[in-house]
């Protein structure tokens, strides 16, 4: 049907949205990268012209880089590591016929629609103050001391309050797999004499695997770049600062836009680096 | 080893009673077929003697030994599923020794049974294959070798071969049929299709609504179908049902004439039956006379459709050597002694 006429035609229509979408990618990109070459101090006498890589040298020695890179890594880590784990439970959980089975699924899934900001907040004053909250009181009705989470158990702390943000996501795509899940076979495992644990081992886990995949690389994307509940309750204090905290704190707080470009280039080769690895990993899930 | 005895078993949905108490005895070595139209409750009673599905009342017998309240792997009874419900992860080998690792059999042993298997069911080039890479017909053979292995008391097949086409159906249907020659173990097979029924059973079970309509051998099912159900079931094309009433001379059809019959134990015959293939054409006025309105030619069977006025349309099977017109008249004649006569309440005359 599509004439040659007519393609070209196709190519000149869809042109507007292509274009919008390159320089919306492109005029970002070009700006760090000419920024990241040049010493750009706005309140101490604006642009002073190109420096080479001298950002790029001074951003890595900086003492707080290879900290901020390994706290980076460590949330991503960990919150994977949790979402994971936790989103196959409460998927399984989930899965059971239950009375009020609709009313727990909107439940599990309301706090996706916490905003960040407000969920770091939440978690700080509300559960986490060693005075007032939620925790605190727990620990002295059983005559403990309170842990002051945000200082002394800060980066756990993180890892916990985005956990809990990302934990719907995780679970909402692992049910729809498990739902997927051909009863038969399971059935025809039961037959085989397979145990509870082991239907699950045998059967269920590798049935999940490319969900898992997908979860994994969709959050690692999101994970790198949180900034707002490191923000709102550490504000990059006890060792949680990552890599995305110090770029702000270049930029924003000592007002040096060409080391934080810098740093912004660094981010980008850090994803890239965190994504080959991953899609090395999991890619073979794919592939099945 | 693997006889199996129901007794009076029930088995309820909430308020839905989908089996209405069935007693049934299974020989050891006997292949048993479970067939009726969808919804019968035939995959359910196989479900119920797997174990699968919990058994609401009555009890269920493996041996002489209550297996009620045990659960599958307990029953040691092999189960094929209609969509083979192979495992998509693991490879042929992996698939077929997967009940023998549970079990926790050493390595060398699985593979020596596995092997076994796969020579039986020639698979032996596929054992490192996944079941994608597999042909539907390789796939249900797998998912047999999977049974087979873990040698157990009987095997249950839930409708093996409807997904599979006509022609590996067939194929498939005689390898099921070797198998048991050669095992002879128990195995309950369940289907809707009464070809398979009739070809693979030493004993057929037809149910209906969740009950028993007729136990028998395919051929006394299809000589002495005990209900107007069972008749129409078996046999293909269907028998033809005739109306009428019984009158001192004999079953008078509707606007036609009367059949002489030596039933005695009912009055209130309603209902006759004839197959296609007990039905010939006559040149003289016969039974039945009608008008021809459809020709068939299958090659090995021929069939003319007639239709009888107040009897409606008979199927009848004719000599592929006569070819018929349509809007023809002819004469039909009932073999005597295959006739089958029903009370209204479908139960057949003796």
């Amino acid at each position: 049907m599509a004439t040659q006429h007519s393609r070209s035609i196709a190519r000149l229509m869809i042109a507007p949205a292509t274009i919008l979408l390159l320089g919306w990618m492109l005029v970002p990109l070009t700006m760090t990268l000419y920024f990241s070459f040049r010493k750009y101090l706005p309140l101490r006498g604006g642009d002073l012209g190109w420096v080479g890589f001298d950002n790029y040298v001074r951003f890595i020695s900086s003492s707080s880089f290879w900290p901020a890179v390994a706290t980076t890594l460590i949330i991503v880590g960990g919150v994977l590591f949790i979402t994971v784990v936790i989103g196959i439970l409460l998927a399984l959980l989930l899965d059971q016929p239950l009375w009020g089975q609709g009313v727990v699924r909107i439940l599990v899934i309301a706090p996706f629609f916490v905003m960040p900001t407000v969920s770091g907040l939440v978690w700080k004053n509300m559960f986490m103050d060693p005075v007032n909250g939620f925790f605190a009181h727990m620990w002295r009705a059983f005559g403990a001391e309170p842990i002051q989470w945000l200082s002394q158990a800060s980066l756990p702390s993180l890892v916990m309050i985005v956990s809990w943000q990302w934990l719907p996501f995780a679970t909402l795509i692992l049910l729809t797999a498990i739902q997927s899940l051909d009863s038969e076979q399971l059935e025809a495992a039961e037959m085989d004499g397979a145990k509870p644990l082991r239907r699950f081992w045998h059967i269920i886990l590798p049935h999940l695997a490319r969900a898992i995949t997908v979860v994994v690389l969709i959050q690692t994307i999101f994970l790198l770049s949180i900034f707002a509940e490191i923000f709102v309750t550490t504000a990059g204090a006890f060792g949680t600062k990552t890599l995305t905290y110090l770029i702000f704190q270049r930029v924003l707080e000592s007002q040096n836009v060409g080391l934080g470009s810098a740093g912004g280039v660094y981010a980008i080769i850090l994803a890239n680096i965190v994504a080959i690895f991953l899609m090395r990993i999991v890619g073979k899930n794919l592939d099945k | 080893m693997g006889a199996i005895k129901l007794e009076k078993i029930e088995k309820w949905f909430g308020d839905v009673q989908v089996i209405k108490g069935i007693d049934l005895e299974i020989n050891d070595g006997e292949m048993v077929v479970f067939v009726g139209p969808s919804g019968c409750g035939k995959s359910t009673l196989l479900r119920m003697i797997a174990g699968l599905e919990e058994t609401s009342y009555g009890e269920i017998y493996l041996d002489g030994e209550k297996v009620t309240d045990k659960v599958p792997s307990e029953r040691a009874l092999s189960m094929v599923f209609q969509s083979y419900a192979l495992y998509p992860h693991m490879n042929v080998e992996e698939n077929v020794g997967f009940g023998l690792k549970t079990a926790g059999m050493p390595k060398d042993e699985i593979a020596q049974k596995v092997r076994q298997a796969s020579t039986v069911l020639e698979l032996d080039a596929y054992l490192k294959r996944r079941p994608k890479e597999l042909s539907g017909g390789q796939r249900q053979r797998v998912a047999i070798g999977r049974a087979i292995v873990r040698e157990p008391k009987g095997f249950l097949f839930d409708e093996p071969l409807s997904n599979l086409d006509a022609a590996l159906r067939v194929q498939m249907r005689f390898e099921i049929a070797k198998l048991h020659e050669k095992l002879k173990a128990t195995m309950i097979y369940v289907t809707h299709d009464q070809v398979e029924a009739m070809t693979l059973a030493d004993k057929i079970v037809v149910l209906r609504d969740g009950i028993v309509e007729q136990v028998g051998s395919p051929k006394a099912l299809y000589e002495r179908p005990q209900t107007l159900f069972v008749a129409q079931f078996i046999g293909s094309p269907k028998m033809n049902i005739l109306d009428g009433e019984n009158t001192s001379k004999g079953f008078s059809l509707k606007g036609h004439g009367v059949l002489p019959h030596e039933i005695t134990n009912k009055s209130s015959l309603v209902k006759c039956g004839i197959r296609p293939e007990h039905i010939t054409v006559s040149n003289s006025p016969a039974d039945v006379s009608g008008e021809v309105v459809l020709y068939e030619y299958l090659g090995s069977d021929c069939y003319i459709y007639v239709d009888c006025e107040n009897l409606g349309v008979l199927t009848v099977r004719v000599d592929d050597k006569i070819a018929y017109q349509t809007g023809q008249n002819v004469h039909l004649s009932f073999a005597r002694e295959r006739l089958h006569f029903f009370d209204a309440a479908g139960q057949a005359g003796k």
